[in-house]
């Protein structure tokens, strides 16, 4: 019965979404204050319906409704109850669900703001998500319908696939989603700005905490989900350049730029044509990311929906979206009122070339990905393009970016001093040179790009740390007194300061990477496996059952040359309802590198093939993001109001000019 | 009928979102219709406020208040065209969109609703499905417990015959024939016993009558000579070795000697009709239909994709135990001439093939 009314309230969301798209558009053209309104409260409604399906729904998961063949799919009743919650949308349909479930909150927050957004903007927004809704909304009623009844109802479902049943897996779906509908705001807003003619430093105020918002929830799922494939799927690695992988890395890049844009937008009022174009990119990328997974149009892990109708689908509003979108630019965006020019050695020009070095590599990791199924398409022949072609091309991108970021971010506003800042960044550099030398001294062998990498990474530590520094610190200056400028400064430097040193952290982590030691060998028990100075012993192998699942699981006790460490424990699971095996890791953290044992098969003697991997650093990795993220949360907190306050040229050149 | 109140409320609810700011007047503060100027006024008294918590020098300051200045000049420029609030076409615009709203949201609702939803089950009691419920948790914890007991005492062959059909019935079919095995070894054979171990083993391999199986059910004729599951098979084995009037002549005899109303009976009968052979009474048949069309598309759609683009020796052997499946020995021997030609570069995958091709006894065929 809850279900049949969940069902009910999709569909009755369907209506109003269509109500919300038609009626603050048209208020908004003829400037009727009253149908403006409007938009506000069926953007709350709507949300209200979705958010009533979306429980209906999880109430038959919890409940195991096996009536509902979503639940009968991919539920058990034996299954626990944070994977009977997680299972929602841990599944095609349930995860479409989450995804309008989002769109549907954010349009709701967006409503909310009632004094924060000129009524007119908030308008058109409301119209832009409301079409976006319906789209979305019909795809799930007429192609992925998760309230499909089956009666009589099965005995018992068919359980969650085994990989999934993770607690990593459970939270990145959301924090992915978030980060992916977040910039759907930005791009309502961009149309909006476009339909409406008119865009300013007001627009790009109001825009920077959704983009934000997104950005550091999209970082966190990509994290999240790199992280679950490192320890889950056996292999020890942490990124695989695959399709779904790069289709969350593609909004990640674009994002960014669009954030670094908005920033020069807000405080110079220029770059805004472009900004606009990098929103309606970015929402586009999401959607494509979408497309790319739910359509199953490449065979992956991920690519839990394969079915050609439900593609068709999505690739329409792909296209009637982006299509829609572009031309809408392509016609609107003459329009606009242009900002000013602005000299080249600045700090607008500092972000003007991360943002095509952003652009550039978001465009090569999309014929990496794309290239492959076009060649499908045309030719009929498969082919991946794996880890080369990114290292030969993304890698020559990025670096050159990391080198410049501090020098950007050091740079004044309006008429910036190349040398003067080199200047200040003299410390920086030496420091970063010395720790390279160290890490050569140190370390025998490896790579030659390890400790440049390491270099690299403490470069750009240093270098953000170093804006604070000179911020805040001034020759002679009792600490006391810096240490008060330093706690005034705004939460948005803070907050750049720290997601840029977030970069720095994951630069190191990855460059470690490359000290990584591994050993394979099949042992019994009591014998020892080796990599570098770490050693597994295998004391027993003993067999447990759980309620979905049985497992043989292996327990090492671990040393670092002879010395005891302690014991981990390495299982091999098989999940009993499919029949499907899975690998779960053991790992050990020792500092910030981490042990990782992993079981192969399980021999009729009783001995066991393990691969044991020693990993420095590693954890810098997802440190690195989550550090990035939360640079992006403290900056979020940072209402404060922008502007770009052009520095006289009579100033000393050594005084910094506050970037706020 | 409380559910359909309830849907009526829900829809209500939607459509007054959409009527109750139609009908408000003064719904709009001052600062929404003109939020540029309030911005700027905003931005000069922050930077006020910087300078005097000396983030701002006063160069600086003066520099910031100036360009927020001018923004604020041409900001107060442009909002000068009025929203329009009032007057008859405000009216006449606001009742249309009321009409809109009263009439699409229900209409779509429900249309949706009604081709997607099922409100046939909005009355379903839902007592029965809370009784299905409990059973099944009563379900899930005996066999947990029986499971428990087995391992400690596997020679308890009435456990391992108590169990089996559970398993087969929540889907653990490999784990009914280990059961059914288990339970035949300890309590000896029997011929409904073992033609219930061979029927999982025939269900795990999607209906294919192994020579494994095949043996199991000769066996259990042999205890028990009138076994009707065991003489079925037996006469699905024949089919499916093409040896069609072995296997009419078993199945023709196993309905002359059903009592009336066997529920074997209409089983038998369809395999007759599926042979050619008029069935002796001709009943109507309750159990659904399955639908052969599906499968035959289904194999037909296989055997395309591995004729021109190639696949895996299972998916080849596959295609061959499908087509054995459905009577067309030619067919599976035709397809097993074809997959060794496309496998020949495979060592491992011609013995797979071949292996199969063994088990269904097409070896007649090869050189």
């Amino acid at each position: 019965m809850f279900v049949e009314a969940g069902h009910f309230a999709l569909a009755l969301a369907l209506g109003l979404s269509l109500i919300q798209t038609i009626v603050p558009f048209w208020g908004a053209r003829t400037n009727d204050p009253v149908l403006m309104s409007v938009g506000r409260t069926t953007g709350l409604a709507v949300f209200g319906c979705i958010a009533f399906a979306f429980l209906a729904l999880t109430v038959a998961y919890v409940t195991s409704d096996f009536s509902v063949v979503n639940v009968v799919e991919n539920s058990h009743s034996a299954k626990p109850l944070i994977y009977k919650l997680s299972g929602v949308w841990g599944n095609h349909e349930g995860s479409m669900l989450l995804w309008i479930l989002i769109l549907a909150l954010f349009g709701a927050v967006v409503a909310l703001a009632r004094n924060s957004i000129p009524l007119k903007l908030q308008a058109n927004t409301l119209a832009v998500q409301g079409a976006i809704t319906i789209a979305f909304l019909l795809f799930i009623l007429l192609t992925s319908n998760p309230f499909t009844r089956i009666i009589p109802a099965p005995a018992e479902g068919q359980d969650l696939n085994p990989l999934l049943q993770d607690p990593g897996l459970a939270i990145h779906p959301p924090l992915l989603y978030i980060g992916y509908v977040g910039f759907s705001i930005s791009f309502a807003f961009a149309i909006a700005a476009l339909i409406d003619g008119r865009i300013d430093a007001v627009w790009a105020r109001i825009v920077r905490p959704w983009t934000l918002g997104a950005w550091a929830f999209l970082t966190l799922g990509i994290a999240m989900g790199s992280y679950w494939a490192y320890y889950e799927l056996g292999w020890g690695g942490w990124w695989f350049w695959d399709p779904v992988e790069n289709a969350s890395l593609m909004p990640w890049l674009a994002g960014t730029a669009l954030l670094h844009s908005t920033v020069v937008m807000e405080k110079r009022d220029a770059l805004k044509v472009w900004t606009i174009l990098l929103a309606i990119l970015t929402f586009s990328l999401s959607l494509l990311g979408t497309f790319l997974v739910r359509s199953g149009v490449l065979t992956s892990v991920h690519s839990f929906a394969v079915d050609p109708e439900r593609g068709t689908f999505i690739l329409g509003i792909l296209i009637l979206f982006i299509g829609g979108s572009l031309a809408l630019f392509a016609w609107r965006a003459p329009l606009l009122k242009q900002g000013g020019l602005f000299a080249p050695v600045s700090r607008e020009g500092a972000l003007v070339v991360n943002n095509l070095f952003l652009a550039t590599a978001c465009a090569t990791v999309l014929i990496g990905t794309l290239y492959p199924l076009a060649l499908e398409v045309v030719t009929g022949e498969k082919i991946s393009v794996g880890a080369p072609f990114f290292n030969f091309t993304f890698l020559p991108l990025i670096v050159p970016l990391l080198l410049l970021l501090p020098l950007g971010q050091t740079l004044a506003w309006k008429r910036g001093n190349f040398l003067g800042t080199a200047q200040r960044l003299y410390a920086v550099l030496g420091l970063s040179l010395l720790a390279t030398m160290a890490m050569f001294a140190i370390a025998h062998g490896g790579p030659v790009a390890a400790p440049l990498g390491i270099g690299l990474g403490v470069y750009l530590v240093l270098g953000s740390l170093n804006e604070i520094v000179t911020r805040s610190w001034s020759r002679g200056a009792p600490l006391a007194v810096a240490w008060r400028k330093a706690a005034g400064l705004p939460r948005s430097t803070w907050g750049a300061v720290l997601a840029h040193a977030g970069v720095g952290l994951t630069v190191i982590g990855i460059a470690a990477t490359a000290w990584g030691v591994e050993g394979l060998a099949t042992v019994k028990i009591g014998d020892r496996i080796k990599a570098g100075d770490y050693e597994a012993r295998l004391e027993r192998v003993v067999p447990r059952i759980e309620a979905n699942y049985r497992e043989d699981v292996a327990v090492f006790t671990i040393f670092r040359q002879g010395h005891e460490l302690g014991s981990l424990e390495s299982m091999k699971r098989l999940y009993v309802t499919r029949g499907m095996p899975t690998t779960e890791a053991g790992i050990m953290t020792v500092g910030l590198g981490q042990v990782y044992v992993s079981l192969g098969e399980v021999q009729a003697d009783g001995s066991v093939g393990v691969r044991i991997y020693y990993k420095p650093l590693v954890l810098l990795i997802w440190i690195g993001a989550l550090v990035m993220a939360l640079g992006g949360g403290v900056s979020l907190t940072d209402r404060r109001l922008r502007i770009g306050a052009p520095a006289r040229a009579k100033m000393a050149p050594g005084a910094p000019v506050p970037a706020e | 009928m409380v559910i359909w109140i309830i849907l009526l409320l829900m829809t209500a609810a939607a459509v007054m979102a959409v009527l109750w700011p139609l009908s408000r007047h003064r719904a709009i503060t001052a600062e929404q219709l003109d939020p540029d100027t309030q911005f700027y006024r905003e931005q000069i008294a922050e930077i006020e406020r910087d300078r005097e918590r000396g983030v701002l020098q006063a160069s600086e300051a003066e520099a910031a208040r100036t360009e927020a200045a001018r923004r604020l000049l041409r900001a107060t420029g442009m909002t000068a065209n009025a929203f329009t609030n009032l007057g008859e076409p405000a009216l006449r615009r606001r009742r249309a969109a009321s009409t809109l709203a009263l009439s699409a949201i229900p209409i779509i609702a429900l249309a949706l609703y009604g081709a997607y939803g099922s409100p046939h089950l909005l009355t379903h009691p839902p007592k029965e499905q809370a009784q299905a419920q409990g059973e099944r948790l009563d379900l899930l914890a005996a066999v947990s417990q029986i499971e428990t007991h087995l391992a400690q005492n596997p020679q308890d062959g009435r456990g391992w015959e108590v169990v089996a059909p559970v398993y087969l019935r929540m889907g653990r079919v490999e784990d009914a024939v280990k059961a059914y095995e288990a339970a035949v070894r300890s309590l000896g054979p029997s011929a409904d016993r073992l033609s219930n171990w061979a029927e999982v083993m025939v269900l795990a391999k999607d209906g294919l009558v192994s020579s494994e199986a095949q043996k199991i059910f000769e066996q259990a004729v042999k205890l028990d000579k009138s076994s009707p599951k065991a003489r079925y098979y037996l006469a699905v084995a024949a089919e499916q070795d093409g040896q069609m009037d072995k296997a009419k002549q078993a199945y023709s005899e196993l309905l002359a000697e059903s009592p009336e109303g066997a529920p074997w009976a209409n089983v038998v009968r369809q395999r007759l009709a599926g042979l050619g052979v008029e069935p002796p009474v001709a009943e109507q048949d309750n159990a659904p239909q399955i639908g052969a069309g599906d499968i035959a598309r289904m194999v037909s759609g296989l055997a395309e994709r591995l004729e021109t683009q190639g696949g895996s020796p299972d998916e080849w052997a596959r295609l061959i135990r499908s087509y054995a499946v459905l009577g067309q020995r030619d067919k599976a021997k035709a397809t097993a001439e074809r997959a060794r030609q496309a496998l020949a570069q495979d060592e491992a995958g011609l013995k797979t093939v071949d292996a199969m091709a063994r088990e269904l006894k097409l070896t007649d065929a090869e050189p």
